[in-house]
């Protein structure tokens, strides 16, 4: 069986700017998103021949990567949405690196964009994810309740404290602090996350993420060709997935998640190891959801999360620098699009403000992570 | 987030169970009569499956029989809604809502009744209570009194 590891690099990438975007639609962000792409590049949309996006949450857009491939001028051999909730951007490169190594498409402009901070004028019924008639009945609507779950057996099998989760919190902030294209940028403290309203006890509104408007976009073609393009290309070195249950009733566990298995795959493929990792984008959705994957990462032991989130480890300057854009809890919300986004800024080397670019780095982790806690998806990428 | 009217109209019916989807046209049946039921397939009789479906995810084996269950459970989690994201929860944040494991086996979202949200804990044990609605009975739950 072929390794895909180091067979296919990420040569372009696009961000819009992200917040409150009023005047946006679903279809502009997404527009916008593979036009920045296209220009960090250096290529025109006719030598793009394949386009995957993210399923919109709106049922107006049946086979959207076929819509906006050709509101684009993408004429696409290989075009698909796909459906992983926030393991779908990952999902995406992983399917890219798939069709251009088994010669289904040479060039694939991977975008996702969504709009939700402000009302999308796009007519249609909202998708949803099918179970929720067997938990709104009983109050249960949120991703913020699944994931309080989470927390609450976390604290109950580990002793981990609602204090501890403020560390990821806080050195998110701190990161997005940095960042010119964050939405919240005022540092904050622990006593700031602990006096934050409670959102779902034993989630504080500080351990939740945003509501954003934006898009990213990344471009993903062979290493040989990949040569050809002006800015310093980032590999795909490791690619995993695991989706261990679909609804919170069949859940086997709240405290492990998909993470464990898909990068276990993913470490497998890249040949390297936790502690190879220069840096880590890990999905975010709530303070939780990146503890629980650290540890699922294995940069620490089961329970252990939240030690390791703490004395400056996570920072930039510290032992594994954590979503060093801001992640979703500050910078927005794009189902982790811009994680990638971000892994292959730090890569190139000399794209962030200085003050948050990991120095030296060579490798780098990125999650991704949806549903009710049930899909995952993991990317390993390294600078060539 | 949508304004159209299509999508607010949905957003009102947002909240109620399903009670014509035909595999669990039973379970809410039942309910109605004061028994908390759940599907177990006939073949492999494994476990109990909820929430219902066609066939056995063990042995995939389309026929199966309803069973009455005890009733009594564990909380598994337990949370605390201080938001509402439902204008009909407007007026009863704080409220808690638990997962539930009963003791066949199964799984349910429910809500711990008769007790304070914030004294709800894992592992406390529970028994179901029925809460009739116009058009439906929910399954609730309520903690175990020690003798």
């Amino acid at each position: 069986m072929t390794n895909l590891s180091g067979k296919c690099a990420i040569v372009g990438i696009g961000e819009t700017t992200v917040g409150k975007r009023p005047d946006a639609t679903t279809n502009s962000l997404h527009l916008e998103a593979i036009k920045a792409c296209l220009e960090d590049a250096g290529i025109k949309a006719s030598q793009v021949d394949g386009l995957l996006t993210n399923q919109p949450l709106n049922d107006s857009h049946r086979s959207y990567a076929v819509k906006l491939a050709h509101m684009a001028g993408i004429d696409p051999v290989f075009a698909t949405d796909l459906a992983l909730g926030g393991a779908t951007p990952i999902a995406m490169v992983q399917h890219a690196a798939m069709a251009i190594e088994s010669g289904m498409a040479t060039t694939v402009m991977c975008v996702h964009a969504r709009k939700r901070a402000t009302p999308d004028p796009t007519p249609g019924h909202p998708i949803r994810r099918g179970d929720e008639h067997w938990e709104e009945p009983w109050g249960h609507f949120a991703a913020a309740g699944g994931h309080a779950f989470a927390a609450q057996r976390h604290m109950y099998e580990f002793g981990t404290k609602s204090e501890d989760l403020a560390h990821i919190a806080v050195s998110t902030r701190k990161h997005a602090s940095l960042n010119k294209n964050a939405t919240l940028r005022k540092p904050i403290t622990i006593a700031d996350h602990q006096q934050s309203r409670m959102i779902v006890a034993p989630l504080h509104l500080l351990d939740c993420s945003l509501e954003s408007d934006g898009g990213g976009a990344v471009l993903v073609t062979s290493v040989e060709r990949a040569r050809d393009f002006p800015k310093r290309p980032v590999a795909i070195l490791g690619m995993g997935q695991h989706h261990p249950h679909f609804s919170l009733l069949d859940a086997p566990t709240l405290t492990t998640l998909g993470g464990k298995k898909s990068s276990e795959m993913a470490y497998r493929m890249a040949g390297l190891r936790p502690k190879d990792m220069d840096f880590a984008e890990i999905y975010d959705c709530f303070t939780i959801t990146a503890l629980i994957t650290l540890e699922d990462y294995g940069f620490c032991a089961k329970g252990e999360g939240k030690d390791f989130v703490k004395d400056g480890r996570i920072g930039i300057g510290g032992e594994l620098p954590l979503n060093t854009h801001g992640g979703l809890l500050s910078q927005a919300h794009l189902e982790g699009a811009l994680h990638v986004t971000e892994a292959v800024k730090q890569l190139r080397g000399n794209e962030v403000e200085p003050e948050r670019q990991v120095a030296n780095a060579k490798v780098g982790i990125v999650s991704g992570h949806g549903g009710s806690l049930a899909m995952h998806a993991t990317l390993i990428l390294g600078a060539l | 987030m949508s304004k159209t009217q299509d999508e607010r109209g949905r957003a009102a019916r947002r909240g109620q169970p399903f009670l014509d989807e035909p595999e669990a046209k039973p379970f809410w049946a039942s309910l109605r009569e004061h028994r908390l039921t759940a599907q177990r397939c006939s073949s492999c009789k494994k476990k109990f499956n909820f929430p219902p479906q066609a066939l056995c995810p063990h042995c995939l084996a389309s026929d199966y029989e309803w069973v009455t269950l005890s009733g009594r459970g564990k909380v598994y989690s337990c949370v605390t809604y201080h938001r509402p994201w439902h204008p009909a929860y407007q007026d009863k944040v704080p409220y808690n809502v638990s997962l539930i494991d009963l003791d066949e086996g199964a799984r349910i979202v429910s809500n711990v009744v008769d007790c304070p949200p914030d004294e709800v804990r894992i592992g406390m044990a529970v028994e179901v209570v029925y809460e009739d609605l116009p058009e439906y009975t929910l399954p609730k739950f309520r903690p175990v009194k020690s003798a």
